[in-house]
């Protein structure tokens, strides 16, 4: 369980990027947060994966305060050939982490392999990460996380430089190891048919500095189709709903209904401010 | 292909050279003794790599540059890493590091003088002292440079500030680090010759070349002596670019663009 109160973060040189973000998260569900770019989603996610230290508010996970990076976290970044090390080798990356766990070097190779065969990518186990295309680098990202078996798994806009098609493959690969793996993913996104399309439930944030507008569960059955999925009516009316929260004007009514929570009043009327201004 | 057709014009370009010098010399543009001909200073050339007292030149030098360019090498670079992962420290040894880095080795030539009394040892000191700053300066900005994702990504697996820098940013700063010694390893020689040249004393090719011009002198050896100055740089050089690119061909290859 993760329960983050009343989390606010301002930066030394006094932007504030999250102000009063109140999110519970229940053990092994897929939460999709989506808002506008530069709302302070990354913030949030770097708040829970204790890499920053939040000014306000506190993160709890399985009622641990979170001080600095937890146990059992894992994070896919959304620059994968920054994030991925060139000088190793695709397997030597996936390996690198399981270090923490206290592993021989042959048991980190083949949990490594295991995790590459996993996402299709045994073959290139021996090549470097700046070999592959994109879509295969972030994949090799993806390995890293699960060779580490987290029971959080943290993605900022895992998919945010890849092209279409790479894309849905990999939101089904996601899906699929959410279902294989059943950890905790918490995966930030500015796109909203992705956020639904993969989401067991979809969080909207406002703009920066960002709360928590609305809370959308996903009437979707957990087994997905890129095709069939998103023509099913309960997929094209979230994702509706999803649009206009995160467009924030029209539809306050939209807002109140949204969700089990309640919006944010603070980040409404910030809404309100900017879109004045 | 593109490989040997590079090497046929670098071959002509250093054979058009010597053409050149031999019609200024056959001509008579200039005195023989301000410019022998080209085959004269070869032919020296030739005569001084089978000569026993220049290849001692040659050693001695070499080994007090190798030796200086070390001991830069194991101070410079623990300073560099240092520096440039410790903020505060960084910027409090920035002004010093800049006020030092432009004075000339050679400049200090008469307090090594005094301080050394071995002829070696005042080359060594002299040799440190020029190739420290690219190696520090080199190591310092690349430790400070290295990729805050980079570092991110393996500080979210739970890995401490020790295991970042010697995981991460030492072994992507690496390759900038090389081209510091590289750079380190030319200036070296060049103040080794010219420390020999203007201190005098022992032995070593700065030295010969003084010796092969003493009264009256012969301007062929000398020149001769000159040429074999500027191929034990090469020779350094192009070890060192060999040595880096096997050992950095991840960031060779990312930078070419071939994969």
């Amino acid at each position: 369980m993760l329960e983050i109160a009343a989390l606010s973060h301002t930066y030394p040189d006094g932007h504030v990027a999250i102000r009063g973000i109140d999110l519970t998260v229940p053990d092994g569900q897929l939460v999709s947060i989506v808002g506008p770019s530069g709302c302070g989603k990354s913030t949030l996610l770097r708040c829970i994966a204790g890499l920053i230290r939040p000014t306000g508010g506190k993160v709890v996970l399985n009622g641990q305060p979170v001080t600095g990076v937890p146990e059992g976290l894992a994070v896919v970044f959304q620059d994968y050939s920054r994030s991925l090390f060139p000088w190793l080798t695709v397997r030597d990356n996936v390996a690198l982490p399981l270090r923490r766990r206290g592993k021989s070097k042959a048991e980190r190779r083949e949990a490594a392999m295991a995790a590459l065969e996993s996402v299709g990518l045994a073959g290139a186990a021996r090549k470097y990460p700046w070999q592959l295309s994109g879509g295969m680098q972030q994949r090799v990202s993806i390995a890293r996380a699960l060779a580490y078996q987290p029971s959080l798994l943290l993605m900022d806009e895992p998919f945010g430089s890849v092209d279409a098609q790479t894309r849905e493959d990999l939101e089904d690969l996601v899906l699929q190891v959410h279902r294989a793996e059943k950890m905790t993913i918490l995966l930030v996104t500015h796109d909203i048919d992705e956020s639904v399309y993969v989401g067991d439930r979809v969080v909207v944030l406002g703009p920066s500095p960002t709360g928590v507008v609305a809370d959308v569960p996903v009437p979707l059955p957990s087994e997905r189709d890129q095709i069939e999925t998103r023509a099913l009516p309960e997929f094209i009316g979230t994702r509706a709903k999803v649009g206009r929260l995160v467009r924030g004007g029209h539809g306050g009514a939209d807002v109140t209904n949204a969700g089990p929570a309640t919006p944010d009043p603070r980040a409404a009327d910030v809404r309100a401010a900017c879109s004045d201004g | 292909m593109i490989k040997a057709r590079r090497f046929a014009l670098g071959a002509a370009g250093a054979v058009g050279a010597i053409l050149v010098v031999e019609a200024v010399n056959r001509l008579g543009l200039v005195d023989e003794d301000a410019l022998p001909a080209a085959t004269t200073i070869l032919g020296e050339a030739g005569r001084l790599a089978v000569d026993g007292d220049f290849l001692v030149d040659v050693g001695d030098t070499l080994r007090a540059w190798a030796g200086g360019l070390l001991l830069a090498v194991a101070v410079a670079v623990p300073l560099g890493v240092l520096l440039g992962s410790v903020p505060f420290l960084g910027t409090a040894s920035r002004f010093l590091v800049e006020m030092c880095r432009p004075i000339p080795s050679v400049a200090l030539i008469p307090l090594v003088l005094i301080v050394f009394s071995s002829v070696t040892q005042q080359k060594m000191a002299l040799i440190f002292y020029a190739a420290l700053w690219p190696i520090l300066i080199n190591t310092l900005y690349a430790l400070r440079d290295v990729d805050p994702v980079a570092k991110e990504s393996l500080r979210a697996f739970g890995f401490g500030e020790g295991s970042v820098l010697w995981r991460v940013s030492l072994p992507s700063a690496a390759p900038f680090i090389a081209t510091g010694v590289r750079i380190a390893a030319s200036v070296g020689l060049i103040v080794v010759i010219s420390a020999e040249l203007l201190a005098g004393g022992g032995e070593g090719v700065g030295i010969f070349l003084m010796e092969s011009q003493a009264g009256g002198g012969d301007t062929a050896v000398m020149l001769a002596g000159a040429c074999w100055a500027g191929a034990l740089g090469l020779a350094v050089n192009a070890g060192l670019v060999g040595l880096e690119r096997i050992a950095f061909r991840w960031n060779t290859a990312r930078v070419e663009g071939v994969s």
